[in-house]
């Protein structure tokens, strides 16, 4: 190259970007535990496990007790109600939105379980949400049920008195 | 140097697809049993770290949900790597040369059954040059063998030897997935795969988990009665690129050994274990750790047949069970295992990660009275 010859990298246009698409697909095992949940729900049943150790229920049922390390797998039915632990309200839109904002979404400590459950309340004012709320579930119908959280479309107040706190204070 | 030990091995049978247990229930059983061999409760363990890869997984921070497996709440020392859990192990082993901490646990998991594993697999290449053409690791690891091939250091035939010695040795392991016997003969006469490979030189697709115990000094003797001592462990790493490799040559290898004490003037070994997951990778493997590729045995694979050498793969190695991120921790849980049993004195453990032997790991074994 001559000296006076220009630098053909010094005055090319940079390359500042490089398309590179990445579609990568999956099919995803849900496991024995987890799967022994999702079969119930599309029974219209709840089912969590326990520990055999700390007797802790778990819901769903976990491969291992994150406390005791052996498998929380001994089959409890819990009920379709219980107390709201916390919540927020959803005033965001977006595309998998299941309703249009204003809605509740919250922690529910079903009774019998250890572990409060996410799911969504309908039927009252997003100012009217609080801590200790009772609630029951509200299935889909019989011929909608299947192995998913979406056979309880959503929770609705059960009509009882709010739980004091300290029934449900060790489990937030 | 702190003396630290291989203390216990565990691991799950090997199989193409696991669709009964997510991560957390492919761990728990392992970890229970190392431990328990170990015996060693989870609250007694010092430090805790996994080897596992989101991409296999299809999901962002998939080692939290397998954590479970080990009890940590309260909070316990955890760590985890993005790489096979040979690469955990040597931060275990690190982090006990610390002092302050006398065991560790590692466990290691993968379900490469999962998505498609040869496209997973792209996604380690680098993303300008290599990763948009496809180019997936069975064709990169066949360019490799044609490079060998082409080289005159192997032929056919011995990668064939390679593959058949594997499924002799994979037949006596319960926990190996391809474990019929084949003939060298028999196995020629199938098509290739990608040319020149044929399916017996390349891995099978395997689910799997497997866990480990180290313990240090001590604690190791206290625990059970013939520790496996890592008189050496090191890893090393070759470019990124594969055009800047000469890909008939280990040197990663090489250098590890030789600073693992497996270089060319080390004592002999009873058994090696090689993570090498395609047939000529074994041959490139022993090339760059002077195991010698000729015993003098009619096939030139030592396979127990008759020859001087070593032991070479007696579990049938990766060409035998290949879970991602789980054959190379395998490798050392396995040589291990058999110098914890009384079968040898002394062992070469050997784990590999990235396109064509990218970056290797040595490890070097003894029980006590093993270095001569």
């Amino acid at each position: 190259m001559s000296d006076d010859a220009p630098d053909a990298a010094a005055t090319a246009a940079p390359v500042t970007m490089v398309p590179s698409h990445v579609r990568l697909t999956y099919t995803v095992t849900a496991g024995r535990h987890l799967s022994s949940y999702l079969r119930a729900l599309a029974d219209r049943r709840i089912v969590g496990g326990r520990c055999p150790v700390c007797t802790k229920v778990y819901l769903p049922a976990r491969g291992a007790c994150p406390t005791c390390g052996v498998p929380a797998d001994q089959p409890v039915e819990v009920a379709d109600r219980g107390t709201v632990t916390t919540f927020c309200v959803i005033r965001i839109p977006f595309e998998a939105a299941p309703f249009p904002p204003p809605y509740v979404a919250v922690a529910i400590l079903l009774d019998g379980a250890d572990m409060p459950i996410f799911h969504l309340v309908r039927g009252i004012a997003p100012e009217e949400a609080r801590m200790g709320m009772r609630v029951q579930a509200r299935w889909v119908a019989d011929d909608q049920l299947g192995p998913t959280l979406a056979s309880i479309r959503w929770f609705e107040l059960s009509g009882e008195p709010d739980a004091a706190y300290e029934t449900y204070a060790n489990h937030l | 140097m702190r003396d630290v030990a291989i203390i216990a091995f565990a691991q799950l049978p090997a199989v193409r697809r696991d669709t009964e247990r997510e991560e957390v229930e492919l761990v728990q059983p392992v970890v229970t049993a190392a431990l328990a061999q170990a015996g060693l409760d989870r609250r007694d363990v010092g430090f805790t770290i996994s080897g596992s890869c989101d991409y296999l997984l299809g999901r962002p921070f998939s080692f939290v949900a397998a954590l479970d497996a080990v009890a940590p709440w309260p909070p316990i020392a955890e760590s985890h790597v993005e790489m096979d859990g040979a690469w955990a192990l040597y931060e275990a082993w690190a982090r006990l040369q610390c002092g302050d901490v006398d065991t560790a646990l590692i466990y290691a998991y993968g379900k490469s059954s999962l998505g498609e594993l040869p496209d997973v697999l792209v996604q380690q290449l680098d993303p300008y040059y290599l990763a948009p053409l496809g180019a997936d690791a069975i064709s990169l690891a066949a360019l490799q063998a044609r490079a060998l091939l082409d080289s005159g250091r192997a032929d056919e035939r011995r990668l064939a030897a390679v593959a058949a010695r594997s499924r002799r040795a994979a037949a006596a392991n319960p926990c190996a997935q391809r474990r019929s016997r084949r003939e060298v003969d028999e196995l020629l006469a199938e098509p290739y795969l990608v040319a020149p490979l044929r399916k017996h030189d390349c891995p099978p697709i395997s689910d799997g988990a497997c866990a480990v115990v180290l313990a240090a000094g001590d604690v190791a003797r206290r625990l059970v009665p013939r520790p496996a001592w890592i008189r050496g462990i090191d890893h090393r790493i070759e470019p990124h690129q594969l055009g800047h490799r000469d890909l008939t040559r280990s040197p990663s290898t090489a250098e590890a050994a030789a600073r693992a004490g497996a270089g060319p003037d080390a004592a002999p070994f009873d058994l090696v274990e090689l993570h090498a997951p395609f047939s000529h990778q074994e041959l490139i493997l022993r090339d760059a750790l002077g195991l010698p590729t000729d015993d003098g045995t009619a096939d030139g694979i030592d396979d127990g047949d008759g020859g001087d050498g070593p032991a070479i793969n007696p579990s049938g190695g990766a060409l035998a069970a290949n879970p991602m991120m789980v054959a190379g921790l395998t490798r050392l849980g396995e040589a291990a295992a058999r110098l914890m049993a009384g079968d040898g004195r002394r062992a070469l453990a050997h784990a590999t990660s990235g396109p064509c032997l990218q970056q290797n790991l040595v490890c070097v074994l003894e029980t006590d009275g093993g270095a001569p």
